[in-house]
């Protein structure tokens, strides 16, 4: 057996209180793809940071090419011939592709034979492993597949023999994530060894060699692709939680509430990031949306809640047609409520106190004061009653909103958006980062609330979640509404949607 | 990674106290440089003007200045607003507290008592004040809400405009004909009496000061600021935008209108100011009368952390330092009165530019003690 | 309007945007490297105040010069150190230096001199003088040429040194590694971290020539352009730079224009006090404002467009 391309041995990182990565051993073989998967929030990127000198690891050991170095920065990685290809690219846009390319290896004080120098080795590379670009196009006017290309080159022209790639398919299309891939297997033909990250299954199936799951910061498992499943994986990634009980009776489903229909939304370069996607959502049942993280769940939430506005397709709710507003608050006065995805940086205000974070977005309420006042009394008391009523600890509605912890601050929320009243809930990821205790709190108010006759729709990449608690289910990949299941759908199943894999056609 | 949390005592008032000491500490290295005693400086700065009336009255009259150009500051940074612009909202507000004196005070006057025409004109005066310096405040606010150009470098840009139009304005439509100085004629029918004028109509004597009853605006102001911030719906939404914009947005507020109406607020604050000046101190518009008092008005919103009633007390400092200044040069003919321009950019320096210094000592401290 | 002053107006012109084009450059400079410099201003009046200082007291207007570019680095290394180190907010960092200097430049000239601020009346020897060109007399003295002559051979070194740093940070920026690597630092210091280079070392970098060159406009003002130094001279150059900056979309050579046009708007206002166009008197404050007004209409997109370094003013941290 020939030396391994890169060992980790036994490496932990902690960011204050969060443990990141927790005795990752981690062997990559020379000249293969080696595939990092795991969710959101596994480790992937911190443990690549590490490897790349971005970050520092608190223990362990890093051999390459079984020679132990030490990695203090990303020129330490660059001359041991480690590349890395960011996740956000780590480019200069007014740069031409040349100018990027030298960046930090111009050799002398002027970059005028820099520049040539790297002009005649792009042409050589761009023969070498298809990776043809304009040198002297500005960054900025190109496509994001390209500037890809770029920071891959970037690496090349450094002369790295270990490319890391942190979810490199993020911002692509099909189409050019497809003309990535094959690029990744001829630098692998040519003897280089590529590390790819990414939490989508169908990217590890179809180029890497062996595979490696991360979950909460540990590896979990190692497989050789060819002998392992997208649902064994899948399996791995999401983890065994401990099966939730949740008493539900089967749901009496009324009127139609949200109809969705062929709705589109493009990001900034014009992607389409939720893709013709139409679903209807009835009072007294809850409709559930499962999917790997980044498929566009996220967005089609902003879409509905009226943060951002549809490209084109309808959304009715109530009857009346509210794709075009994206005016949250008005879809709030209109009987929509909406817990969202990210606590921190959309739920609540962490520097305001928790009285203040409880009425965001309710803030003109009739019962919080008259008038443009707004009433402190009336502010402190219904804190103080959802507090109670939520079972939110400490119940001090004057202590900030940052001091509580990740279950109390989601219950401040849910009790805001549950106290109005709502119609209809929209919630994302109702229990991340939130302890078992809590988990089950949230699940039964959710269910009380379908069985008060309201609608609700859940996006989740919990899978346990989403079959414990939805009536019906959609799974959403890469903006498209692969398919819908009932409650008693199984993992395998859900998993192969989840993957892009659809049996009938989407 | 959060910093360490610091108790409230500590952020409001440790902290700033022991910026204060330094940038004192600093400015008598400066007042040892000129070869003077720089313990007897400080001594003489901080004790003369609190040994008479008239030094107390001469603080006040600073201070009710600073108060008004601190909130103007404050409440644009409660929006993540820095305004830097107060000088000119100052200045131009001067527009709308002269005018509707000169213009129609005296028509009223002619058909109405004295004691009924003086307060409805000085009334108009106020709100023209307000409305003049909201108007040169929400035109950057518009421009960053809706044409994305930078805050700070539009009002940098409106200050230099702003004393180019007050120019040609005093000097051209105010300047009466045949007149010398380059000011307005005194607005003898808009006319705020300054402390020893009211002591004298209830028989008492008291010190030659431009104190005066300007100073219930300026507090009157401080509690209204509290007010919207703290007690309206208005209020709420300009916090949050400062403090989250993405949380805005969720919340259904629409950050572009909250941008606008805190500029307009602040900027009406800094016209406030003219209110108290021209017809408290001035009698008459004048050129140059802000005299940096809009950039006190950052070094104030600073120390006093951005609350109206730090501000109030940060003013009082900033008073203090100014009148403290003025007898400082008087006994000391080597130390020039700039002295206190040099304090106040040092205060701004350290509790502005700084201010995560010590942060992380004091916090390491506090962390040993609990 | 009599164009006989044309000449005149032109050799003023010049005058009035050396320190512009010096405190620009400062600003290019500092800005491309990702530190917004609003302290232009006060590092400028500094370095006038020391220049005339030490020219006044080693009658040298050369030991002016190095010790008014000494203490304009330092204010930079302050404002470095805020802005650079504590990650502080940069504008409150350049209030705080305009302030200091500006009281500083009082405080101290006055316990000095004793004539309230002002620095004493230097004589030709200790100020930069017109370089006197060989046969420059001799054009001088012909009446056709002399004042077309006067246009660009009546000034001092300092000019020609500030007319020269136009090409030379031009030519920098563009085509050393020092030149990429600023400019890549404010537009992604990421980037550049990424790439194995210190981004605090060449935001230093950056705010050091930015001491330098606000030291030479201080210079300039106080031992070339006047014979002393009089309290808040700078008269608002370091923001008018600032402006012609951003009207020069942050480039070298545009710069030099900008500069060159509010100079000559400068002049004019200096030379004509009320204008007549076509029987309209137009105020020499129009010509004053002039400047800001173009540059708040360019930055509102009604004209053209305005576009800073994308990192500039923005603090750079490693963390997530």
């Amino acid at each position: 057996m020939t030396t391994p391309a890169i060992e980790l041995i036994g490496i932990d990182k902690r960011f204050g209180a969060v443990h990141a990565n927790i005795d990752v051993n981690l062997t990559i073989a020379q000249g293969s793809i080696h595939g990092i998967i795991g969710e959101n929030g596994a480790g992937k990127s911190t443990l690549m940071s590490i490897l790349f000198g971005f970050y520092h690891a608190d223990k362990g050991e890093i051999k390459v090419r079984g020679q132990p170095v030490k990695i203090r920065s990303s020129t330490d990685a660059i001359s041991h011939g480690i590349g890395m290809v960011h996740q956000h690219f780590m480019l200069v846009e007014p740069f031409t592709v040349l100018e990027n390319v030298i960046l930090g290896v111009e050799g002398g004080r002027l970059i005028g034979p820099a520049l040539a120098k790297a002009r005649a080795s792009l042409k050589h590379l761009a023969e070498e492993y298809e990776l043809d670009v304009d040198p002297d196009a500005i960054i900025g006017d190109l496509p994001v597949g390209l500037q890809q290309r770029v920071e891959i080159l970037k690496a090349l022209y450094k002369g790295a023999e270990v490319l890391i790639l942190d979810e490199p398919t993020g911002v692509l299309t099909p189409a050019e994530a497809d003309h990535l891939f094959r690029i990744l297997k001829t630098l692998r033909d040519e003897g280089k060894t590529v590390i790819l990250i990414t939490h989508k299954l169908r990217e590890i199936m179809a180029v890497t060699d062996q595979v490696s799951v991360m979950r909460r910061g540990e590896v979990v498992a190692n497989f050789a692709t060819k002998d392992t499943s997208v649902e064994q994986l899948a399996e791995a990634m999401v983890g065994r939680r401990v099966l939730l009980n949740v008493n539900k009776t089967p749901a009496t489903p009324g009127d139609v509430l949200l109809d969705v229909r062929n709705v589109t939304w493009r990001d900034k370069t014009k992607v389409a990031r939720v893709d013709n996607v139409s679903f209807t959502v009835r009072k007294g049942e809850i409709v559930g949306i499962a999917g790997v993280s980044g498929n566009g769940q996220s967005e089609l939430l902003d879409v509905i809640t009226g943060i951002t506005k549809a490209a084109s397709g309808e959304v009715f709710f109530k009857g009346e047609d509210v794709a075009a507003i994206d005016d949250a608050g008005e879809l709030r006065r209109r009987g929509m409520a909406h817990v969202p995805e990210d606590r921190h940086h959309r739920g609540l205000i962490t520097s305001f106190s928790a009285a203040e974070s409880a009425i965001l977005g309710y803030q003109y309420a009739p019962d919080l004061g008259k008038g443009f006042r707004l009433n402190r009394d009336a502010v402190i008391n219904r804190t103080r009653k959802e507090m109670e009523e939520f079972d939110v600890r400490p119940p001090d509605p004057f202590l900030k909103s940052a001091k509580f912890s990740g279950g109390n601050q989601q219950k401040i929320i849910l009790a805001r958006e549950i106290g109005s009243n709502p119609d209809l809930l929209v919630i994302g990821q109702p229990t991340r980062g939130v302890d078992i205790g809590a988990i089950e709190f949230i699940h039964r108010r959710i269910i009380a609330l379908r069985d008060a006759g309201k609608a609700i729709l859940l996006v989740s990449v919990e899978l346990d979640e989403i079959r414990s608690l939805s009536d019906r289910i959609l799974v959403m990949f890469a903006g498209r509404v692969m398919g819908e299941r009932g409650p008693d759908a199984t993992e395998g199943d859900l998993g192969l949607l989840m993957a892009g894999v659809s049996k009938e056609a989407a | 990674m959060q910093r360490g949390e610091l108790p409230t005592w500590v952020d409001v008032g440790l902290i700033p106290l022991i910026n204060l000491t330094i940038a004192f500490v600093v400015a008598g290295l400066v007042v040892l440089i000129i070869g003077e005693n720089p313990f007897q400086a400080i001594w003489i700065l901080l004790s003369t003007p609190l040994s008479s009336l008239s030094g107390w009255f001469n603080i006040i009259y600073y201070a009710t200045n600073f108060i008004f150009t601190g909130l103007c500051v404050a409440v644009a940074f409660h929006a993540g607003l820095f305004n830097i612009g107060g000088e000119g909202q100052a200045y131009i507000g001067g527009l709308g507290a002269a005018t509707p004196g000169l213009l129609i005070g005296g028509a009223l006057a002619a058909v109405l008592p004295v004691w009924v025409s003086t307060p409805i004109t000085l009334l108009i005066c106020l709100v023209a004040s307000f409305a003049v310096g909201a108007l040169w405040g929400w035109f950057p606010g518009y421009l960053q809400a809706k044409r994305g150009s930078h805050i700070v470098i539009t009002t940098i840009m409106l200050n230099y405009i702003t004393s180019s139009v007050m120019v040609y304005m005093i000097n051209m439509v105010f300047r009466p004909v045949g007149k010398m100085a380059v000011e307005s004629r005194a607005i003898d029918d808009a006319y705020i009496m300054n402390a020893r004028e009211l002591g004298r109509l209830v028989g008492m004597k008291l010190p030659a000061s431009p104190l005066n009853p300007g100073l219930f605006v300026a507090l009157a102001a401080a509690w209204g600021v509290w007010y919207l911030l703290w007690r309206t719906k208005l209020g709420y939404e300009i916090r949050a935008v400062g403090a989250n914009m993405d949380a805005s947005i969720y919340a259904g507020i629409n950050p572009a209108r909250i941008i606008m109406i805190t500029m307009a607020i602040s900027g009406g604050l800094a016209g406030l100011m003219a209110f108290h000046e021209v017809l408290g101190a001035q009698h008459r518009l004048v050129l140059e009368y802000v005299q940096g008092a809009g950039f006190v008005g950052i070094a104030v919103a600073l120390m006093g952390r951005s609350h109206p009633v730090g501000i109030v007390l940060a003013a009082l400092l900033f008073g203090l330092l100014y009148q403290g200044g003025t007898e400082l040069s008087f006994a000391n003919q080597n130390i020039n009165r700039d002295m206190v321009v040099v304090i106040q950019g040092l205060v701004i320096l350290f509790m502005g530019a700084l201010e995560q210094t010590f942060r992380p000592y004091l916090g390491a401290i506090f962390a040993k003690v609990e | 309007m009599d164009f006989s002053i044309l000449p005149e107006i032109l050799s003023s012109t010049i005058r009035m945007s050396v320190p512009l084009i010096l405190a620009c450059l400062a600003g290019l400079w500092s800005e491309r490297s990702g530190v917004v410099d609003i302290g232009l201003e006060g590092k400028m009046l500094a370095g006038a105040f020391v220049a005339a200082s030490a020219a006044a007291t080693f009658h040298s207007p050369w030991i002016g010069l190095l010790l008014a570019i000494a203490v304009s680095i330092g204010f930079s290394l302050i404002h470095g150190y805020a802005s650079i180190n504590q990650r502080g907010n940069q504008v409150v960092s350049g209030v705080a230096i305009n302030m200091l200097a500006a009281g500083l430049a009082v405080v101290i000239g006055h316990s000095w001199f004793k004539q309230g601020g002002r620095t004493p009346q230097l004589d030709d020897a200790s100020r930069f003088l017109a370089i006197d060109f060989p046969g420059r007399e001799a054009l001088f003295a012909m009446p056709g040429i002399a004042p077309f002559a006067k246009i660009f051979l009546d000034h001092s070194v300092l000019t020609y040194a500030a007319l020269a740093l136009v090409p030379i940070s031009a030519w920098t920026l563009a085509k050393t590694r020092f030149g990429l690597r600023l400019r890549a630092v404010g537009e992604n210091p990421q980037a550049v971290d990424t790439a194995g280079i210190s981004v605090a070392k060449l935001r230093y970098q950056a705010l050091i020539i930015a001491g330098v060159l606000c030291g030479i406009a201080g210079a300039y003002l106080s031992t070339a352009l006047q014979t002393s130094f009089v309290r808040d001279m700078s008269g608002g150059r370091g923001f008018l730079a600032l402006t012609a900056l951003i009207f020069a979309n942050w480039r070298a050579w545009p710069a030099l224009w900008a500069c060159l046009l509010f100079g000559f708007l400068q002049a004019v206002a200096n030379f004509m006090q009320g204008v007549h166009f076509f029987g309209v008197e137009i105020p020499v404050q129009v010509f004053n404002s002039l400047p800001y007004v173009m540059t708040i209409v360019l930055l509102a997109g009604f004209i053209g467009k305005s576009t800073p370094p994308k990192a500039d003013g923005v603090p750079y941290t490693k963390d997530r």
